[in-house]
């Protein structure tokens, strides 16, 4: 069952246009709720008058910071450890900011209220980049912090800064660069929201919100409000796509939480995209300096400065202990003896929530900034960019490797990998193209990425969120008529969880998928985990599934001897069926075992065949792969065009290959997009460009290149059924590949960088600053 | 969003409303409504279409795509009084006695969807294609497709999907 394409389980009801989202939950009695949003980045307030908005026909009620804070709600933690205003009270401190929000009994009228409210600015200068924020004259954005009296949040490091400064000495050659791998946002299509039904008569509140982590949710609203724990239930109903965006908790899912306990009454609260683009989870922003020691043709130390723009409020979601997410994995693929990384982090005036878009925490910045660097040395050593790779890579017999930040890959073959992508894409053939090309003043260009990933955190004793360990959960009740039921931690939004952990019970345990019914998102009827993010569902909550149903097969072993009358280490399993040595006619299935533990039990045995496991994984899982893509550039305009895209990935043993092709599909659209187009801007006062979706540019079916993929296996180690993870190496590998073919169309003539998003215009300055333009 | 229909009328200013009547799905619906009232909001809320979903506002995402007299229409930059007299047709009426439509089976054949937030205005965009081309090249599909936009799937399986369907409907 594993390692077949089985069709999807949730496609029967979204086909139909039957999901349940959240916009889809309506509650009798419901209200809707509203958010007044900053139009200033830095300002102070010297007064809100609610009013005008108050008295207005079908409003019930304006809430303030000043009502918030009388219940102690006016700030919220946030995953990294700082605060963050729900309403502010003081002053705003980003675009987009939440100031007020009106409650009334349909959205029209909320949206109306909303323009009643009068609020009292006195603007004061933005601070829109680190470099800005870190000046020894930049106006302080966290007045509130005692204690806080310049911009900078965290300074990080990882590596043996001797030792790289030793390899730097003896180095040949020293290539460097400078780049900012820009704040973009994941953007999925259905923004955040939820449904706050707080019960007066019980007390219990039921969110049903846009969540990927409904239990690390759940604790943090009763650490926040104050709630208890067990008077708090989050569903998350089907999710629109989530891409790390419906990680952390947003000040709208608090004010309509505090809002239908004052009230009473259920109060829907539903973000428009503007508020989606504007306030809640970017990506990345961070401005990168790498610099890559030679030795003849060998990476022998790296190093890494760097600057992390976290916006207003820290509020990144990572590990606590990993300040700038797993950028460590910086050293990639290489065997690179010696690195050393640093990393600042500022406020600015600008929407907080560094969020991993489709990326296990930072490893995106870490894999381009490398593949970027090692392209800029294969041109200096002047060895083709490929097999550059090749010779620097860390080699099959090296693993478990420890790399010089400290990760010990689990496995890899990076040769094998980047083979068969060049065999694929015809590489010399390309090659030879390529010059051919250029002879005739056509740029073509060959880029290739050689990534490796790091994911499916914990270990719980290193990884951990708010002080929640990194593990996962699955239960598995099999009730009597031999059909299943699986319980998750985890939440997908489109991952096809409901088919791929079937085909894991029916590997483990012969029950047929379409008999395993996978329940996620109801915290008060699924065991305790830590969500869907930085591609940890297969790794861990796969790995939970397989040994809770290895425990619930070995019971079924001694109720089987029992029935068999036979000694249970006389039995063999196969497809679902226990039988006796030697005698393959004596056999039972699971399902009459299934039965039998709850009919037929020996003396002694406890009934049922139901079982939870908590998995904590003893490692990360390093899916790794090659991407290659040719690109042609028009001379005259800058535009780049993609010809081909070719995908190797190893993610070790696929469980559903069609839904790992899927996820590659996307991934690599994502990739696209990032290095093409997406961009989340701010101009100097703090404005931001790019709160639409005619600014913010996504990749339509249009634009978006044909995928060519290719597979390699290479099982984890220490997985129980060998599987990796995938939904994000596409993302995480793929912008590379997409820059380094822009830059290689024009490496002979010098240039080493373009920026991304790599447009057409930055792409005609750079054929105008070599007389290439046309 | 619900509707706003069954509210009590505000004390001032009270909105004029207007009577809308289309045929949802085949079923003659009607209901009074702000004149300001989007269509999308109209199906969701008034008619309980929740099938069609809203993406973005600005007409940018085709998450709101429904069948207006046959023609792919954003509902979410059309206003329910638009759509009076109209027969409009959302992915709640794609399904038949007969079973489900060939473009529902080849989404879910050819792995066309993900979160399946996009699936419904993606699959009745495709409808209207195939009903002026039934034979559309990658490039054709390509562009139709090309006001709705996807997150997940990187469009690949789309195409698939609707190349399957035409071949399914020939």
């Amino acid at each position: 069952m594993i390692g077949e394409s089985v069709k999807r389980k949730e496609d029967a009801r979204l086909i139909r246009g039957a999901g349940n989202y959240v916009d889809d939950v309506n509650l009798p009695g419901m209200l809707y709720l509203e958010l007044l949003r900053s139009p200033f980045a830095h300002a102070k307030i010297r007064s809100i008058d609610t009013t005008a908005a108050a008295e207005m026909p079908g409003v019930v009620a304006v809430v303030t910071g000043e009502l918030m804070a009388e219940h102690g709600l006016a700030w919220m933690p946030t995953l990294s450890g700082d605060t963050q205003a729900v309403l502010a009270t003081d002053k705003v401190r980003f675009q987009g900011q939440e100031i007020a929000a009106v409650i009334a009994e349909d959205p029209y009228t909320a949206k109306d209220a909303l323009e009643l409210i009068e609020v009292d600015y006195d603007p004061l200068p933005a601070v829109t980049s680190p470099q800005q924020a870190l000046a020894t004259d930049a106006p302080l954005i966290r007045d509130d912090k005692e204690g806080q009296d310049s911009n900078h949040i965290y300074h990080w490091e990882t590596g043996d800064r001797e030792a790289t400064d030793r390899a730097f000495a003896e180095a040949d050659k020293v290539v460097s660069l400078d780049t900012h791998y820009p704040r973009c946002h994941p953007a999925p299509l259905e923004c955040c929201g939820c449904v706050a039904d707080v019960n007066p008569a019980t007390g219990k509140a039921t969110i049903y919100m846009t969540s990927q982590a409904p239990h690390a949710h759940r604790t943090l609203f009763a650490m926040v409000a104050g709630l208890p724990e067990h008077q708090i239930r989050i569903i998350s109903p089907d999710i629109g796509g989530g891409f790390g965006n419906k990680v952390p908790i947003y000040p709208g899912y608090v004010v309509a939480t505090a809002a239908s306990l004052l009230l009473g009454k259920p109060v829907k609260w539903i973000e428009d995209r503007t508020g989606n683009l504007i306030s809640t989870g970017f990506a990345r922003d961070y401005h990168m300096h790498g610099e890559l020691a030679l030795k003849g043709d060998r990476m022998v130390g790296l190093r890494v400065k760097m600057q992390s723009d976290n916006g207003a409020f820290y509020a990144d979601a990572q590990p606590t202990k990993c300040r700038a997410g797993l950028f460590g994995i910086v050293t990639g693929s290489y065997d690179i003896p010696a690195a050393h990384v640093e990393a600042d982090g500022a406020y600015t005036n600008k929407a907080p929530g560094g969020v991993a878009y489709r990326c296990s925490f930072r490893v995106t910045e870490a894999s381009y900034l490398i593949e970027r660097l090692v392209q800029s040395a294969a041109y200096e050593a002047g060895i083709d960019p490929a097999e550059f790779r090749m010779r620097n890579f860390i080699k099959p017999d090296q693993f478990p490797y420890t790399s010089a930040t400290g990760f010990e890959y689990d496995s890899g073959d990076y040769e094998a990998a980047m083979r068969l992508a060049l065999d694929k894409l015809g590489y010399d053939d390309m090659r030879r193209e390529q010059a051919e090309a250029r002879a005739q003043g056509r740029l073509l260009g060959i880029g290739v990425a050689s990534f490796t990933e790091v994911l499916g955190a914990g270990k719980g004793k290193d990884y951990d969120i708010a002080g929640l360990r990194m593990f996962d959960s699955a239960e598995l009740r099999v009730h009597p008529t031999g059909k299943a039921v699986l319980k998750l931690g985890v939440r997908h939004q489109g991952q096809g969880h409901e088919t791929t952990f079937a085909q894991i019970v029916a590997t483990e345990l012969g029950i047929p998928p379409e008999d395993v019914d996978v329940q996620e998102g109801d915290t008060d009827h699924t065991p305790y985990g830590l969500g869907t993010y930085a591609s940890r569902s297969t790794p861990v909550a796969g790995a939970a599934t397989a040994v809770i149903a290895r425990k619930l097969r070995d019971k079924a072993r001694e109720l089987a001897a029992h029935k068999l009358e036979a000694a249970p280490e006389d039995l063999e399993w196969e497809a679902g069926r226990f039988s006796v040595k030697g005698s393959p006619d004596r056999g039972i299935t699971i399902q009459d075992l299934a039965l039998a533990a709850y009919s037929d039990l020996p003396d002694g045995m406890e009934a049922g065949l139901e079982g939870v496991h908590y998995y904590d994984p003893p490692n990360m899982t390093f899916p790794f792969g090659t991407y290659a893509v040719v690109v042609e550039i028009d001379r005259g305009t800058g535009e780049w065009k993609v010809q081909r895209v070719v995908a190797v990935d190893d993610c070790g043993v696929r469980i559903n290959p069609m839904i790992v092709e899927g996820q590659l599909h996307g991934g690599l659209t994502e990739g696209f997009a990032i290095a093409a187009m997406e961009l989340i801007d701010f101009d100097e006062d703090g404005n931001c460009i790019g709160s639409n979706f005619m600014d913010y540019l996504l990749p339509t079916s249009w634009e978006t290149p044909h995928f060519e993929l290719g597979e390699t296996v290479t099982p984890s180690p220490h997985h129980p059924l060998g599987a990796k993870g995938v939904g994000e190496s596409a993302t995480v590998g793929s912008p590379a590949a997409f820059v380094n073919a822009v830059v290689d169309a024009l490496a002979h003539a010098g240039v080493r960088n373009i920026e991304m998003p790599v447009t057409s215009n930055r792409v005609w300055k750079a054929l105008a600053e070599v007389g290439l333009a046309e | 969003m619900a509707t706003d229909v069954e509210r009590a009328a505000p004390v001032a200013a009270p909105p004029r409303t207007h009577t809308v009547e289309v045929t949802a799905n085949g079923e003659r619906r009607s209901a009074e409504v702000e004149p300001r009232m989007l269509l999308v909001h109209f199906l969701r809320g008034t008619l309980g279409l929740r099938g069609t979903h809203i993406g973005c506002d600005t007409s940018s995402c085709g998450a709101c795509t429904v069948l207006m007299d046959g023609v792919p229409i954003k509902s979410c930059t059309a206003l329910a009084v638009q759509a009076d007299g109209r027969e409009i047709t959302t992915v709640e009426g794609l399904e038949s006695a007969e079973g489900l439509h060939p473009i529902q089976t080849a989404f879910h054949e050819e792995h066309g969807l993900q979160c399946g937030f996009c699936t419904p205005g993606m699959m009745l965009t495709s409808i209207a294609l195939l009903r002026e081309n039934p034979d559309p090249s990658e490039e054709e599909i390509r562009w139709a497709l090309s006001g709705n936009v996807c997150r997940c799937t990187g469009y690949q399986n789309i195409v698939k999907a609707v190349q399957a369907a035409a071949e399914a409907s020939r």
